[in-house]
């Protein structure tokens, strides 16, 4: 065993560990007069700027290109990924992103297309979006759909509005003005409903963590415009009362919204149109693949059931026999006016009709099938040492524990996700949903191998024998292998630095 | 399937363990009525091969920017993306991490939007950024509903040289959130008497600079008009390289500045994935929407980053949030980032003269046609030429001549009886030849 560090001095003299290089920010490597693109001066003109030159500097580093090269894969050389490893972030559905898809989405005919360039010369490219649209409804057997929404979170936003526009239409937007959600829902569909002047009232799920019929009955009444129901819900399970309480909304003249955020785990096996939805987004960066990219870009489209179908924002496609066009203006139709510049994030459209065509109708069930396996396997691997707040019973694509198994050890979920770390994993989703005490929501989805999830239930168990065995240092220390230890986020949200600026 | 590492075995492992025969009795909560009983009407699943053919003749139907003469613009820009920025974002850790929520395993990320928040507001010449919105329309909207939190007020009012798409997303999100919008009718030569709209009822005044039809605006007496009635300034830009040359907005004393960052780091795309630049003062920092990376330190004292002041944020404060945002347009903003860190500030201003020069060389040409007219007294890349036809006609004759000649302001004003009017930019991928083919296609149009 070698001698421990602090017996010599310093750690390492340099700040690096081997492999894990130190990078300071690029306004502490760059110059401003150096420059990485390479650029002949231009022939002098007479301004045509008006008087409004700029007239002081700017302060901008510059880097040669080996700087940047260089710069930024040590960067990312300090960020964990899909590609180096399990990542099971419940409700998020971290699933390997095919490089076919990038490739296809550089094609230049797609890439290098302007949105305002006559509709005539990109017939691919409405044909493209025409296709991704006839799988996502026929996947969710609805009626029409909004491609232009560009993240979940936008994709709300559309729902809410056309679901606002039919009630202006019917007369009753002024004393609709309630959305019911549950606890457990993503903090957007608060926020979304919130935003449009909606007040978000909370019904309670039940002891066995869905939402009963009688409980959406009782809260429903002559202000309710909608309810927000995320289907398979946050805790994992299915909500099972769907169909009676979609029956229960509509009665009582309001209108259902599905969060789709968790659609891995039904897409090909079961159609939202059949639970009575009326509008529900897709994620395309979690249900088809596209890459998350350390938070973005997403996609959010939404589709629409027949009495929304009306108020779809511009644009939307329309076909004349043989000619596929984007109508672009509202004028002349009820739709909802415009979420978004342009059309969306034809990008991601791209890549997520790829995933679609590598699966098939066949595929794509099976990849379902697989989460929903996988999810369960981990939970039976795994329900004995740690536990579940509803009981031992089938889940989704994501599985559900509690902290009642660290009670005692002086260990949380934090110091739990945290060791987590050292051992060469992410983390899942932490404290979410909120209606579970110290929740760990588990999303292994489809893309993990057997001898991937069972390297995962030994280290997770090996976790739970060392926290009650009281090895408690191990997870309040933790992480000591990341390149970084635990930050100060206190200190970072008192006293906020958001940019560089010279010591 | 080649996605799909579970083999039957394992499957059939994985159902005996968990003591299932099929899978489907995991799904006992979906009422059986509600299961499909079997593969969709749809294909099946496809080869690399098979879905590169397909997917490749859609792709080949389509006219793209390098294959003809170009100078289509009006919110979206072909510039040269350096090789290395599309090779540096495909990198694994970069393409498929998630949103930073453990910092420790996150610093990348998390070091490159403190780096291009940093960016943003020098470029912006503004106190603080965020770390991106969607994209510039949708930034724009939320810098309207964050002047009307500050203000208290709920009236925006819309320049008329503001992109119609952006204020028709702005109108949209006001319409529902019951907020007042004043739109200002389509002001081509930017003659508009914008300080005479503002008073004691306005929350802010949007206006962009360089504007739809290319002016360029001295925003200094307009913010002095709005501070006088206790309003805000919001700026906005859709060529973020304009600002490597023109004086930005932060100096002539807007409130909040946002943009499309796309002319940095991003392919056209048909219109997205691009990502949204939002700028403000240190003031505003609590009202601000959108994720902020703050630098801190770790439990060994060393320097690192965290996304910070979530108390803003719809995961936190779920209704009373500043915004609904979660995903934001992370590795759009690093394109931008890594391409304007390869620039730099020399690069930056040279790459923003080479844009100027071109566009005024195109437009001498161009007015040297009988019966067509440049309108801009000035502009930036980007000018409004008068036709002596309609401009929507004339663009599909040009393409089918093999140039890419515009937007008519009819595709984004039809109602406003400009259809004689051609919005023309040009960028550094326009050489001397692509502007002659177009004077000369203009010239056989006519």
């Amino acid at each position: 065993m070698l001698d421990h560090p602090e017996d010599f001095g310093p750690e390492t003299f340099s700040g690096n560990r081997g492999l894990d290089q130190e990078e300071p920010p690029i306004f502490e490597i760059g110059r401003p007069e150096t420059t990485g693109v390479d650029m002949d001066e231009p022939p002098p003109v007479a301004s045509r700027l008006g008087g409004l030159e700029r007239k002081r500097p700017i302060g901008l580093p510059g880097l040669s290109e080996p700087e940047a090269m260089r710069h930024y894969v040590r960067l990312s050389r300090k960020n964990y990924s899909i590609d180096a490893g399990l990542y099971p972030l419940g409700s998020c559905t971290m699933k390997h992103n095919p490089r076919l898809n990038e490739k296809i989405a550089r094609v230049e005919g797609f890439a290098d297309v302007h949105p305002l360039q006559p509709q005539s010369t990109a017939p691919g490219a409405l044909a493209l979006m025409e296709e991704l649209a006839r799988w996502l409804l026929e996947l969710t057997g609805m009626s029409t759909i909004a491609l232009s929404p560009k993240a979940g979170a936008h994709g709300e936003l559309c729902g809410l509005m056309a679901i606002k526009a039919a009630l202006e239409a019917r007369g009753e937007a002024a004393t609709r003005k309630t959305i019911l959600i549950p606890q457990s829902a993503h903090g957007t569909n608060p926020a979304s409903a919130a935003l449009l002047g909606f007040q978000a009232r909370v019904i309670e799920a039940g002891a066995d963590g869905v939402v009963s019929e009688e409980a959406a009955a009782a809260a429903l009444g002559p202000d309710v415009a909608a309810i927000m129901l995320t289907n398979p819900n946050t805790c994992g399970l299915f909500e099972r009362n769907v169909v009676g309480i979609a029956r229960r909304v509509r009665e009582a003249g309001g209108y259902f919204y599905c969060d789709g955020a968790n659609f891995n785990a039904i897409a090909g096996v079961a159609r939202p149109a059949e639970m009575g939805v009326d509008a529900m987004h897709l994620n395309l960066h979690k249900t088809f693949s596209t890459p998350h990219g350390g938070g973005g870009p997403g996609s959010g489209p939404v589709v629409l059931s027949e009495r929304l179908a009306p108020f779809a924002p511009v644009p939307f496609l329309a076909r004349d026999g043989e000619t596929l066009r984007l109508v672009e203006q509202r004028q002349g139709t009820q739709s909802l006016g415009r979420l978004t510049a342009f059309h969306g994030q034809f990008g991601t459209f791209v890549r997520a009709l790829a995933y679609i065509l590598s699966h098939g109708s066949d595929g794509l069930a099976q990849a379902s099938r697989d989460a929903v396996l996988s999810a369960n396997y981990l939970r039976v691997a795994l329900r004995d040492v740690m536990t579940q707040p509803f009981g031992d019973r089938a889940c989704m694509h994501e599985v559900l524990f509690d902290d009642a198994f660290l009670e005692g050890t002086g260990v949380t979920t934090l110091d739990f996700a945290k060791a987590m770390i050292d051992e060469g994993y992410h983390p899942m989703t932490i404290y979410f949903p909120l209606v579970v005490h110290g929740a760990m929501l588990i999303e292994p989805t489809e893309s993990e191998s057997k001898r991937s999830l069972d390297l995962f239930v030994a280290t997770m168990r090996a976790l739970v024998a060392s926290a009650k065995r009281g090895e408690t240092r191990r997870f309040t220390g933790a992480p000591r292998y990341a390149p970084r230890r635990r930050l100060d986020e206190a200190a970072a949200a008192r006293k906020p630095v958001l940019r560089w600026s010279a010591a | 399937m080649r996605y799909l590492p579970l083999t039957q075995e394992d499957r059939a492992q994985m159902r005996a363990a968990i003591g299932v025969s099929d899978v489907d009795a995991l799904y006992a909560d979906v009422p059986a009525d509600l299961r499909l009983d079997g593969p969709l009407d749809l294909p099946r699943g496809k080869s690399e091969i098979e879905v590169e053919r397909l997917l490749g003749a859609m792709a080949q139907r389509n006219l793209s920017a390098s294959r003809a003469p170009f100078f289509v613009g009006a919110g979206a820009y072909k510039h040269h993306i350096p090789a290395s920025v599309d090779h540096l974002i495909q990198r694994s850790e970069f393409l498929t991490s998630y949103t930073p929520y453990q910092p420790e395993i996150s610093q990348g990320t998390l070091q490159y939007l403190f780096e291009f928040q940093t960016q943003v507001a020098m470029l912006t010449g503004m106190e603080i950024a965020n770390a991106s919105m969607y994209d510039g329309s949708t930034a724009c909207a939320e810098a309207a509903l964050m002047a009307h939190r500050i203000t208290k007020r709920r009236k925006a009012v819309l320049s008329g040289g503001l992109h119609p798409h952006y204020a028709e997303v702005l109108r949209t999100i006001s319409h529902f959130a019951s907020d007042e919008v004043v739109s200002l009718a389509p002001d081509v030569l930017a003659h508009e008497d914008l300080a005479a709209t503002i008073d004691e009822s306005v929350s802010c005044l949007v206006v962009q600079t360089p504007d739809v039809f290319g002016n360029l605006r001295d925003l200094t007496p307009l913010a002095e008009a709005c501070h006088r009635h206790g309003a805000l300034l919001i700026a906005v830009f859709t060529e973020a390289v304009s600002l490597g040359l023109v004086t930005p907005p932060g100096e002539m004393g807007a409130d909040i500045v946002v943009g499309e960052g796309q002319s940095l780091g991003n392919p056209l795309s048909f219109g997205g994935p691009y990502l949204g630049l939002f700028a403000t003062r240190l003031s505003y920092l609590r009202q601000t929407p959108g994720r902020l990376c703050g630098e801190t330190v770790d439990a060994d004292g060393r320097r690192g980053y965290v996304a910070t002041l979530s108390a803003r944020e719809q995961h936190i404060r779920r209704d009373k949030a500043t915004s609904n945002i979660c995903t934001n347009s992370n590795l759009c903003a690093l394109a931008f980032s890594i391409h304007l860190s390869l620039l730099g500030e020399a690069g930056l201003r040279r790459l923003a003269r080479v844009n100027h020069a071109n566009a005024v060389d195109l437009a001498e040409r161009l007015a040297r046609i009988p019966g067509v007219e440049t309108l801009n007294e000035s502009f930036f890349n980007e000018f409004t030429l008068r036709l002596p036809c309609d401009a929507a006609r004339l663009v599909e004759n040009m393409a089918e001549a093999g140039v890419l000649a515009g937007v008519p302001v009819s595709r984004l004003l039809p109602d406003a009886g400009l259809d004689d009017l051609l919005l023309v930019a040009s960028t550094e991928v326009n050489t001397p030849q692509d502007r002659e083919a177009f004077v000369a296609a203009l010239r056989g149009a006519l």
